[in-house]
């Protein structure tokens, strides 16, 4: 039996796998303690449960506990390394590298940072949606000092090539932070293996709540950071705040089941991704956004040509996808992440990102190839440019009138 | 099940049950992100605002003025840190006795240029009126001062502080985390432009808190992102843990009166019990929290102590929860006067909804009975 709307917006945001709010529960009844208590058995019960979940946490990216600092999400992560770590290391230069289809998260950060003074390297990618490392390699500078890029795109789901980066960045010295807000569970992540010093999570990207995040923060070489929340000195000194143990106890399971499960999980959801892509570039005038062989298997990006991007969204109502990234979604500006590789507005506009996981079924697969196929035609029948392209207009030529 | 007599409810507290069964829901099939635009993530950003408006009515703020963030230190970090971003550098004064977040926020905005000030308290850790207008008149841009301490309990008289501070043209901030649910907490009477609080320490859940600020301060994020909350606090808004605070709120007001007259009956035959055994109870002459008792015994330890009650069956704490890690005596007893003795004795009992007379009247006896074995051991050692 199919549920409306279709939930294929798995990017936005996870449902939490009931086996995790299982394990949230006793955590919001009778071990309500504060973990940071020192005193009595309710502290110690919270705290325990905390530090379970650091080493799960710690296990999904094989890197030690001791590395994993709590945060309150992906964001507060992205602003605590970015900021931390060039604000830290400014006496040595005040030069930041990113990408210009990075999180908001990140950008934001690096606009703030400008107006503080430090100067960022804003660079393109390829058409495919990944980093050219020729012009990664010259942007570099020698007062370059922290260079961030994600590791899936959160839009288009490509992977960049982070182990690449990470070996540039560590022969000369600079700070290299990853966010993998969207690849945890998706890409196998061994930090013993990246040179990567720090790393952006988020538990609700992963099947786990909302409010919870960590960063990685390596510990050989070891990374320093200016802390941006003071206070109490919880997490080392590096992030104050009491800890909620039930979000955290929250993440560590749901990282726990990504290790035992993405194996398979993913071969599946590949397997429908696929199905939905075949069934989708059926229908004319589409194209695949970002490169297919370097992506998650959760996510496709298709813009769908010669039809108006709301009147599509409202025509497939029953299926719940994003036009955009989730942040930006509120305006109707054409995302910055299709722009930067190279769509022009117009099929920015008409573009969907349909993003799937683990409870997405082959049935829901199934009525939203046909939904589309449906909505799309209806549309097209609409459209005067369609029926140009038909006549063999191309379109290209014409002049358009001025109003 | 073991379950020792909770008596730590100014470090957290339990999450009323009528709050998680609000949550649950969130936890389950609501869970859109509420940036989202399709039903999902309408739903969520519904569920967010009604919660503001539970926060903002309660406070008697307008929805419009409530930042949600992680929680009272993010909230009063954002404060200290935001404000000061706005302005020209020049002098922040946080009295002597603010919890942690608050003072090393404070601190902090030294390195950017700005003069720092601790105004003083006297022996009952009250605002020493003579060094609040001294650090008055040399015209601080930024001040705060908790409206109840997390250790203590002193409430400060914030409406006349905040109006003296305003007159100064000051931007006045009270950390009201402590005080909510115990005492009337209403922005406009207040009169201060900013105030924090936090779920967790009203029976809802730990991870949000929030900042209302009135539109006469301009403040920076301390998170930058997708633009959340007005573009003061980035990042996908934590919705089970807001729609639990809104409720809390709510319940924490409807509440408020029953539960601090039961608090103050509780805190009464507490501190009855604890005169006959001797005990210093700091700031016992000024207005306090209705339930937090500061107390201490001369010459016995109070990490000691507090450990032989907590294997006796009672969770208290030693000094405030954020810094137990740090064995340092209480800033705030050390502000207050209290010799660095006495102040490492200090025992912090704080009762709460399900708190009962009989637990306090065992509580009492266990004290007497772990202070004459540790009596009973120095006089022999001596």
């Amino acid at each position: 039996m199919l549920k409306f709307p279709i939930y294929l917006d798995y990017s936005a945001t996870t449902p939490i796998d009931p086996r995790v709010v299982e394990a949230m529960i006793p955590y919001l009844s009778e071990h309500f303690g504060n973990p940071a208590s020192r005193s009595h058995a309710y502290g110690w019960e919270a705290e325990k449960a905390v530090e379970l979940a650091r080493a799960d946490v710690a296990a999904l990216v094989n890197a030690d506990p001791k590395e994993i600092v709590w945060t309150s999400g992906a964001t507060e992560s992205d602003n605590l390394a970015i900021k931390g770590a060039a604000q830290f290391y400014q006496s040595k230069g005040k030069h930041i590298i990113t990408l210009k289809t990075e999180h908001k998260a990140v950008l934001d950060t690096c606009r703030e940072l400008e107006r503080q003074g430090f100067e960022v390297t804003y660079l393109d990618v390829q058409e495919d949606g990944l980093l050219n490392l020729d012009a990664f390699r010259a942007a570099l500078r020698d007062d370059t000092t922290v260079v961030s890029v994600m590791m899936v795109n959160n839009e288009v789901g490509v992977v960049q090539p982070i182990e690449e980066i990470g070996e540039i960045c560590r022969e000369r010295g600079i700070i290299f932070h990853v966010d993998a807000a969207q690849a945890t569970g998706k890409v196998e992540i061994d930090l013993q293996k990246l040179k990567v010093d720090l790393m952006s999570f988020s538990a609700h990207k992963t099947y786990g709540p909302k409010g919870i995040g960590a960063l990685y923060v390596r510990r050989k070489p070891r990374v320093r950071l200016i802390a941006q929340m003071h206070g109490g000195g919880h997490e080392r000194g590096m992030r104050s705040g009491t800890l909620a143990a039930h979000q955290i106890v929250g993440m560590g399971v749901a990282f726990r089941l990504a290790r035992e499960e993405m194996a398979t999980e993913n071969v599946r959801i590949g397997l429908l991704r696929d199905k939905l892509m075949n069934g989708l570039t059926d229908i004319e005038a589409t194209y695949v956004n970002g490169d297919i062989t370097h992506r998650v298997p959760h996510n496709l990006n298709i813009s769908f040509a010669y039809v108006e991007g709301e009147s599509l969204i409202m025509a497939i109502k029953d299926v719940a996808v994003s036009s955009g990234s989730a942040c930006t979604s509120a305006s109707l500006e054409p995302s910055y992440v299709l722009r930067a590789l190279g769509r022009n507005d117009e099929l920015a506009h008409s573009s969907i990102r349909f993003s799937i996981g683990r409870f997405t079924t082959e049935e829901e697969v199934d009525y939203t190839i046909d939904l589309l196929h449906r909505k799309i035609s209806k549309l097209r029948e609409l459209s005067p440019l369609w029926e140009m392209v038909q006549e063999g207009v191309d379109l290209n030529t014409v002049q358009w009138a001025a109003h | 099940m073991f379950a020792p007599v909770y008596l730590d409810h100014n470090a957290t507290t339990p999450l009323d049950s009528q709050v998680r069964e609000a949550m649950l829901p969130y936890l389950g099939a609501r869970f859109g992100n509420a940036s989202s635009r399709h039903e999902y993530g309408r739903h969520a950003r519904a569920a967010i605002d009604t919660a503001r408006a539970q926060v903002a009515s309660v406070l008697g703020a307008h929805p419009t003025e409530v930042v949600f963030t992680s929680g009272g230190s993010e909230a009063n970090n954002l404060f200290l840190k935001g404000a000061a971003a706005m302005l020209k550098p020049g002098r922040v004064a946080v009295s002597a006795i603010e919890h942690p977040c608050v003072r090393e926020s404070a601190r902090r905005l030294v390195k950017q240029g700005w003069a720092f000030d601790e105004i003083g308290v006297d022996a009952q850790g009250l605002i020493d009126a003579t060094d609040f207008a001294e650090k008055l008149s040399a015209k601080p841009q930024l001040v705060s001062i908790m409206l109840a301490n997390n250790e203590t309990g002193v409430l400060q008289e914030i409406e006349s502080l905040a109006a003296m501070a305003r007159a100064q043209g000051a931007r006045i901030h009270t950390d009201a985390v402590q005080a909510l649910g115990k005492v009337p907490v209403d922005f406009r009477a207040l009169g201060v432009n900013a105030l924090t609080v936090s779920a967790h320490k009203i029976y809802g859940p730990i991870g949000v808190g929030a900042l209302v600020v009135d539109k006469r301060v301009e403040l920076a994020p301390l998170i930058d992102g997708g633009g959340q909350e007005r573009g003061l606090r980035s990042g996908t808004e934590n919705l089970a843990a807001i729609v639990g605070f809104g409720l809390a709120c709510e319940l924490a007001e409807s509440r408020r009166v029953a539960d601090a007259s039961r608090l103050v009956q509780l805190k009464e035959r507490l501190e009855q019990g604890l005169g006959g055994l001797g005990a210093t109870i700091f700031s016992s002459g000024a207005a306090r929290l209705a339930g937090t008792s500061f107390f201490a015994f001369a010459g016995v330890d109070g990490e000691t102590l507090v450990g032989k009650l907590d294997r006796a069956g009672f969770a208290c704490a030693s000094g405030s929860a954020c810094s137990s890690a740090n064995p340092e005596p209480s800033k705030t007893l050390l502000a207050m006067g209290v010799a660095p003795e006495l102040a490492r004795g200090a025992i912090r009992v704080s009762v709460g909804r399900a708190t009962t007379m009989d637990e306090v009247d065992r509580f009492v006896g266990a004290l007497s009975e772990e202070l004459n074995t540790l009596r009973g051991l120095t006089a022999m050692a001596n």
